[in-house]
């Protein structure tokens, strides 16, 4: 009993069956693997918007939502965040098209309606802190705090990488690592919007409702 | 040269960056979609707050979706559809969070809120 396996005849082409993987584009992977972070960032302020609903109604005697939050501040800071999202929209599609001055330009204006943003948010802090609404006041200050700040914290973390793609951009222009990285800032930026969403709704809108 | 730029415009594309007319859709429709729930509370439109609360939580949703295609352009392509399989994935992980949350939560402060003698009325 003789089994014949037929192997590579000398001089013949060997065929191979196992083939490479197919070239994957630049960075395909990275913008997946930063999806990723996105999703567990959004785990992070889920608890938060859980502890700030739970917590959102303790006010200890002290002031409520009613009392506190003034909504055309909260407009006009939605206004700044929605209009910094639609610019850095424009800067993707200057980046598509390969104009380095447009892409410049764009990210510029949206990490000026970003710092308006902060800018206004941190009045708001300073202002509630000052009439004595301090995080240390009631649970729902704490929650309320500890919800936005982590929001704002974002959005300054996002405006120092904006400024460093800034720098990025203008020395080595246009490269398929500083585009991918104009997708992964893209992403965060757009995220961080949608989150305000919840925020400004959940926090803000329905505090004055309640 | 041109051809390179060519085949780079080309490539950015196909990971699509949305379009001019995307962008400015998207913008419009988020305008719309946060000016209604603040007008709606910033001057009292309706009587019933249960119902306003319950409107504005709508268009929340649904302005979240707005931004999610037209600004992130989520779609079930992307990647094999492994963005996708990651969002659906982390919003079944938030619901549960959130409404356990709030559930276990609220029969806890309805159920054994301790009784004050000071006076104190417990929050709602």
């Amino acid at each position: 009993m003789s089994v014949t396996i037929e192997t590579a005849r000398p001089g013949a082409a060997p065929v191979f069956f196992l083939k490479d993987e197919h070239a994957h584009p630049e960075g395909g992977s990275t913008l997946l693997g930063f999806w990723v972070y996105l999703m567990s960032d959004c785990l992070i302020f889920a608890v938060l918007f859980a502890t700030y609903g739970v917590l959102g109604g303790s006010y200890a005697a002290g002031p409520a939502p009613k009392d506190l939050f003034e909504l055309p501040l909260v407009a006009l800071n939605t206004a700044l965040l929605l209009f910094s999202s639609i610019t850095y929209g424009f800067a993707m599609l200057a980046m598509a098209k390969g104009a380095k001055a447009g892409t410049l330009f764009w990210l510029v204006v949206t990490g000026l309606f970003g710092l308006g943003f902060l800018a206004v948010e941190l009045y708001e802090f300073s202002h509630l802190i000052h009439i004595g609404a301090t995080p240390q006041r009631s649970a729902f200050l704490s929650s309320f705090f500890t919800l936005v700040g982590t929001h704002g914290l974002h959005v300054t973390f996002g405006i120092v990488w904006l400024a460093t793609l800034l720098v990025q951009v203008g020395r080595l222009g246009l490269t398929e690592a500083n585009k991918r990285r104009l997708m992964c800032l893209s992403m965060f930026w757009h995220f961080l919007d949608v989150i305000w969403i919840g925020v400004f709704t959940f926090v803000y809108l329905m505090g004055v409702l309640r | 040269m041109s051809a390179h730029h060519h085949a780079e415009a080309a490539h950015g594309d196909a990971h699509g960056h949305g379009s001019l007319r995307g962008y400015v859709t998207g913008f419009l429709l988020s305008v719309v979609l946060t000016a209604i729930p603040f007008w709606l509370v910033m001057e009292g439109v309706l009587e019933n707050r249960q119902a306003t609360a319950a409107i504005i939580m709508g268009f929340a949703a649904v302005q979240i979706v707005v931004h999610m295609v037209f600004f992130l352009h989520m779609d079930a392509r992307m990647e094999q559809g492994w963005n996708l399989m990651a969002l659906i994935f982390t919003l079944i992980v938030v619901v549960i969070a959130l409404s356990g949350s709030l559930w276990v939560m609220h029969h806890l402060n309805t159920n054994m809120m301790p009784v004050h003698e000071m006076g104190q009325t417990p929050a709602p």
